[in-house]
């Protein structure tokens, strides 16, 4: 399979990365050659087998449902490139 | 004392021990010499204040006969580690001046144990890269030069770039560093020094900026094999803040360091034998085994079929996940913004100036996999290869083999801009022989092999069972002891 350059545009919108048209031809390029690069595995036969999502086999653990943290608004907030008392601040979003 | 940056970390902690040396002076020499080794660009945000500070608390409790486990000792930590009130970049300018609130469960443990901190590690971007020249800061130089040409300057391989140069150059005792797919063992390989990826598990992954979380582990590079088993003692341990680190004691690593390795099995993968492998590579591979052959222990060939498809199923699974964690990077929360005229443009401007081309490339290779139409075919079919790739190691192991020797890299290190510039698969290729370890989960050592005919560092690679560290310390502290030694690089690049 290899992408084309509406794919590639897309493919930007979909990750929110922002691209000229000047790049599109050289990033249709590089996914490319990486799309053909993991091309040979569908010469694998996966007939039967499960999907790795773990490592290792490890039981998910659980936690008693207590609150262990809080009252930090001020540590959250710290780094925010723009704010307002307790809020984060972004461009209007509803019209 | 005449010069402390040339002890090993278990040298340093002995001499502060017995009182020859103040850790004062130790960390001050290292400060030192970091000041002289501007030009290598190891450090991004150099410590000294909270280096100094840490050292003078050491020595009252030196003094007090209080020392704990690393008592005084000076590391660096990659800057992918979080640190409270530390800037922490991951090498992108996305995270701007983020400063932590918190520190990461691994630093705080080394912390927890008495080390000090010099400083945050120069690395690839979000641990992106197998060269350090993804950096938002600048490549890492080397401290290694090819024989007979002092003017190309030298990669220290990567991700941990910073890392392996500074504990190669004598900047720190030891550095974390992390590892997805080969970020610890390749540049370990390509600097002479010796670093461990260890089970996934063993170390918590708490507060260090994730790349692929199913892959990420945490480990230490260091001198020599007595000293990262020191440093990974106290980096591992279970931490209920990641539901992946798991709750088995750890073991005192450096006991293992010098043990026999009488008897033990040593598995040689055939399917590592790729095409076009360089004579030189095949000979240290052939020696390595015959070193650890020498020491007692039985060499047998062994099978990983699947070896071949582990680089391009890492290919699709890294990328996914690290499409998934690096969506947070939205201008919002925290980091670069890029104003907008409305919160998408404002995301996509603010992911387009603060990534940089490598992540920008991984992140929409990670989108395309998992889009709908193609998550199946690729997500899905490499998640299904990656269990066969381990449970080709896992055949092995219950064959009765005890730990794999590969070598570690495909090749030495190179020069700047040599590789990846029109081809980024070029650049993949440096992971061939490490990336299988992080596919199944399994702790992988680099240590160096020798030097090769240009002059430069190549490293052997030793696979283990699941939470069996111990051996490979003990297998490689075996080819240690019979390798050629690796003498400190002349010090070039100092100033003054």
């Amino acid at each position: 399979m290899s992408v084309d350059s509406a794919t590639v545009r897309r493919i930007a919108h979909l990750s929110r990365i922002a691209i000229d048209d000047s790049e599109v031809e050289r990033l249709r390029g590089e996914l490319n050659a990486i799309l053909a690069f993991v091309e040979t595995l569908s010469e694998v036969d996966i007939d039967g087998v499960e999907p790795l999502t773990s490592a290792l086999p490890m039981q998910m653990k659980k936690r008693a449902d207590v609150v262990t943290d809080g009252g930090i608004c001020d540590d959250i907030l710290a780094n925010a490139p723009l704010r307002e008392d307790h809020y984060f601040v972004v461009p209007k979003v509803i019209e | 004392m005449s010069d402390p940056t040339h002890l090993s970390l278990a040298e340093a902690r002995d001499a502060l021990k017995s009182k020859r040396l103040s850790a004062v002076e130790l960390t001050q020499a290292h400060l030192d010499a970091i000041e002289k080794s501007r030009a290598l660009n190891c450090f991004i945000t150099e410590t000294p204040e909270l280096a100094l500070s840490q050292a003078r608390e050491s020595d009252t409790r030196i003094a007090r006969g209080e020392a704990r486990r690393l008592e005084g000792l000076p590391l660096g930590i990659k800057d992918l580690y979080c640190s409270k009130g530390v800037r922490t970049t991951a090498a992108s300018r996305i995270l701007d001046d983020f400063t932590p609130t918190y520190e990461s469960t691994v630093s705080a443990n080394l912390l927890r144990d008495g080390a000090a901190t010099l400083g945050k590690l120069n690395l690839d971007e979000f641990a992106m890269g197998s060269s350090n020249e993804t950096s938002a800061f600048g490549p890492v130089v080397s401290p290694w030069r090819r024989a007979g040409d002092p003017d190309a300057k030298i990669v220290p391989g990567g991700s941990s770039g910073g890392s392996s140069a500074a504990v190669a150059a004598h900047l720190c005792l030891g550095a974390t560093a992390t590892d997805t797919g080969g970020s610890i063992r390749q540049p370990a390989a390509f600097t002479g020094t010796v670093g461990i990826k260890p089970t996934y598990g063993r170390c918590s992954r708490w507060g260090i900026v994730a790349f692929a979380s199913s892959l990420d582990q945490a480990g230490p590079i260091a001198r020599n094999v007595r000293d990262a088993a020191i440093m990974l003692r106290s980096m591992a341990g279970h931490d209920p803040k990641d539901t992946t680190s798991v709750d088995t004691p750890v073991p005192d690593y450096e006991a293992a360091v010098g043990a026999s390795v009488k008897g033990r099995r040593i598995g040689v993968p055939k399917e590592y034998r790729i095409d076009g492998m360089s004579a030189e590579i095949a000979a240290l591979w052939d020696q390595g085994a015959a070193w650890l052959k020498d020491a007692g222990a039985e060499i047998v060939e062994i099978s990983l079929p699947h070896t071949r498809y582990a680089l391009p199923t890492y290919y699709i699974i890294a990328p996914a996940e690290a499409s998934s964690n690096l969506a947070r990077y939205d201008g919002v929360r925290y980091g670069r913004r890029e104003q907008g005229r409305d919160v998408i443009e404002m995301y996509e401007k603010t992911r387009a100036t603060g990534f940089g081309p490598e992540v920008r490339r991984r992140i929409m290779i990670g989108t395309y996999v998992l889009s709908a139409g193609y998550y199946d075919a690729y997500y899905v079919r490499a998640q299904k290869v990656r269990s066969l790739i381990k449970r080709d190691f896992d055949e092995a192991f219950a064959s009765g083999v005890d730990a794999v020797l590969t070598p570690a890299t495909p090749s030495t290190a190179f020069a700047q801009g040599e590789k990846g510039a029109a081809d980024p698969v070029e650049m993949y290729l440096n992971d061939v022989f490490t990336v299988t370890v992080n596919m199944a989960g399994l702790p992988g050592v680099a240590v160096p092999g020798g030097l090769a005919a240009n002059g430069l560092p190549l490293g052997l690679q030793l696979i283990g069972r699941p939470f069996d560290e111990e051996t490979l310390f003990s297998l490689a502290a075996a080819i240690e002891l019979t390798a050629p030694k690796i003498e400190r690089p002349r010090p070039w690049w100092r100033e003054g």
